[in-house]
Parts: structure tokens; C-alpha cells; sequence
């Protein structure tokens, strides 16, 4: 193998939290997925698992890295976006982070 | 389906009724009279003694439970032979071959070894994607390959002895998988291999991997 890169993910970007203009609705965050630009597309992606991954000073588990798992629960808008839901709401800075949704449960 | 008014009350008179149901064609059939049967009769139940012991108290019986467990409902992408792509777990990204679904629902897939590294397995069919290449594996016997073969050996207790502790820590380091696996995971490669195009061969070696531009909801695999 030799260190190739196996990626069976799609990266995303975290816009935001659901919300009005003053209100927002933290326990559900607006994910924009890589190369989805319309509602028909985001069909595929509906319940596919989400990992929010970031890094922490001290080591669980033999790793820095930690994750936030989620699914994505519907679309949201016109222009690909989608709603996602995670175990555990997604922390504020991790606005306009990456995101990775997985290709599994898969349907094809 | 007559029309209703309203519950109970049909759209539709005695006589409309009477013409619909065609009763009059079972009269004819019955010689003019509507057919009658026999009342079964009921057998007597032998009078029931007082039970000797009741129980000091009130025992809950379980519901009856009439839920049949089926497997998983198999996708129609996937037919044994096709070639499906792991996306989760140690072989993620390794193409192997579907040989059938096992009574649990999972499938039991192969690389095969030889060619991929992956042996005989169970995988959840949410975590696989099917692709339309299809392997002839008629000739593949697999029918003894079913749940029970896989189920792990129970782990032996651990002691909280010290002694105990750090023997314990010593014997999971070593799994050895019985020789019996090795030549079961031999026949079936064997066989499977004998299907295989040199193509396909590199074909399934080869693992998948999103690339950029890549876009999976548009994607034919």
C-alpha cells in the first residue's frame, strides 16, 4: 500500500446554524456539501453519516484527533445545502470548518 | 365498491343490492333456495380439574410475540458475483466479491484473499456499494460458510489477580486463526479464481478512492 490516500468521503463546509435572522436553532447546523449545487442532487446524501473532526491537546484513545459523529437529515434551500443533526452539537468554532460526509448507510 | 352515504347506509336499495351480489345465481345453483350448512359442532371440552399448585404470586405471563425475524431485504444491485466496494472498516476502499447473504442478513464476501488481502467476511449491505461488474461463482461452493462459522470464541474471563492481569495482557496480543480458516479461505479463492480475467484480477487488487471532482450522487458504479 505504501501510504496511498483512500477517501470515501465528501468534504463539506459548516455555514452555520439553523436560524432565523435573530434566533438560531444550535442543535441543527447547515452543512454546504462539495459539488451538490440543487435540492435533486442532495437526494443521494440524505441519512449519510456525518464526522466533524478536530484536534485536542490531550490524547484519548492513542489519538489528538476527535470526532463529532452526525447525519445528514434533509436539504436545505434550493442550492444543495443540508440540514445535519450530530450526537452532540457542533461547537461554535467549528463555523466555516470542513466536515466529512461519508458515503454509508448506502442505498446504491 | 358500492357507494356509501353515509356509514352503513349504501348508495344503492334493497333490489340494486340483491342484483349486485348475485345472490340469485347461488339460489339457481342451489335449487332455488340460498345455500345452507351445517352447524359444526362443538366438541365438549373434558371438564377441567382445579389445578394443584398455585403459584404464592401473581406470575406475569410475556406477550405473545408473532414477529417473524426475515434478513435484510438484499438490494436488487447486488447478486452474488457482483463486485461490491467496502466503504468502512479495515478493508475500506477494497473491492471484493459478493458470495451470498447469510441467514443473519449480512453478506458474506471474499477479496479474494489472494488477490486483495480481504478473507472470507460478514458486511452490513449499508456499508458496501454495489457496482455493476458481475464474477460467474457458480462454481463456488459457499453453502457452509453461515453465521455460527464466524461467531468469535468467547473470551476467556479475565482474572483480577495480578498474575492474572499480566498473562492476560500477553494471550490478547496473539490470535491465531485455526488452520481449518486458512483451508476454507484457500478452496474458495481457488475456485473463484479459476472465474477471474486477468483484468478483473488487477481490477479487484486495486482499492477505490474518491478523487477530486469526484462526484459520488452522480456517479455510475
Amino acid at each position: 500500500m505504501g501510504g496511498e490516500r483512500i477517501r470515501l468521503y465528501v468534504p463539506g463546509s459548516i455555514m452555520g446554524y439553523k436560524r432565523g435572522k435573530s434566533n438560531q436553532t444550535n442543535h441543527t447546523s447547515l452543512i454546504q456539501i462539495d459539488g451538490v449545487a440543487s435540492k435533486p442532487e442532495t437526494t443521494f446524501y440524505l441519512g449519510k453519516r456525518i464526522a466533524y473532526i478536530y484536534k485536542a491537546k490531550t490524547e484519548k484513545k492513542g489519538s489528538k484527533y476527535r470526532v463529532i459523529w452526525g447525519k445528514v437529515t434533509r436539504a436545505h434551500g434550493n442550492i444543495g445545502a443540508v440540514r445535519a443533526k450530530f450526537r452532540k452539537n457542533l461547537p461554535p468554532i467549528s463555523l466555516g470548518g470542513r466536515v466529512r460526509v461519508m458515503l454509508y448507510p448506502s442505498n446504491i | 365498491m358500492v357507494q356509501e352515504l353515509a356509514r352503513g347506509i349504501s348508495a344503492h336499495g334493497r333490489s340494486r343490492s340483491y342484483k349486485r351480489r348475485g345472490i340469485h345465481f347461488l339460489k339457481k345453483k342451489n335449487n332455488g333456495e340460498f345455500p345452507k350448512h351445517e352447524k359444526k359442532q362443538k366438541t365438549e371440552e373434558a371438564p377441567s380439574k382445579a389445578p394443584k399448585f398455585y403459584p404464592a404470586d401473581d406470575v406475569k405471563k410475556p406477550l405473545k410475540r408473532k414477529a417473524v425475524k426475515k434478513p435484510t431485504k438484499l438490494r436488487a444491485s447486488i447478486q452474488p458475483g457482483t463486485v461490491l466496494i467496502l466503504l468502512a472498516g479495515r478493508f475500506k476502499g477494497k473491492r471484493c466479491v459478493f458470495l451470498r447473504q447469510q441467514e443473519s442478513g449480512l453478506l458474506l464476501v471474499t477479496g479474494p484473499f489472494k488477490v486483495n488481502g480481504v478473507p472470507l467476511k460478514r458486511v452490513n449491505q449499508a456499508y458496501v456499494i454495489a457496482t455493476s461488474t458481475l464474477i460467474d461463482i457458480s462454481k463456488v461452493d459457499v453453502s457452509k460458510f453461515d453465521d455460527t462459522y464466524f461467531k468469535s470464541t468467547e473470551k476467556v474471563e479475565k482474572k483480577k489477580s495480578e498474575d492474572g492481569f499480566f498473562n492476560a495482557q500477553a494471550d490478547e496480543k496473539k490470535k491465531e486463526l485455526s488452520p481449518e480458516y486458512v483451508e476454507n479461505q484457500k478452496k474458495v479463492d481457488a475456485a473463484l479464481l479459476t472465474a477471474l480475467k486477468p483484468e478483473l484480477k488487477g481490477y479487484l487488487s486495486a482499492r477505490f478512492s474518491l478523487k477530486k471532482n469526484d462526484r459520488p450522487h452522480l456517479m455510475a458504479f
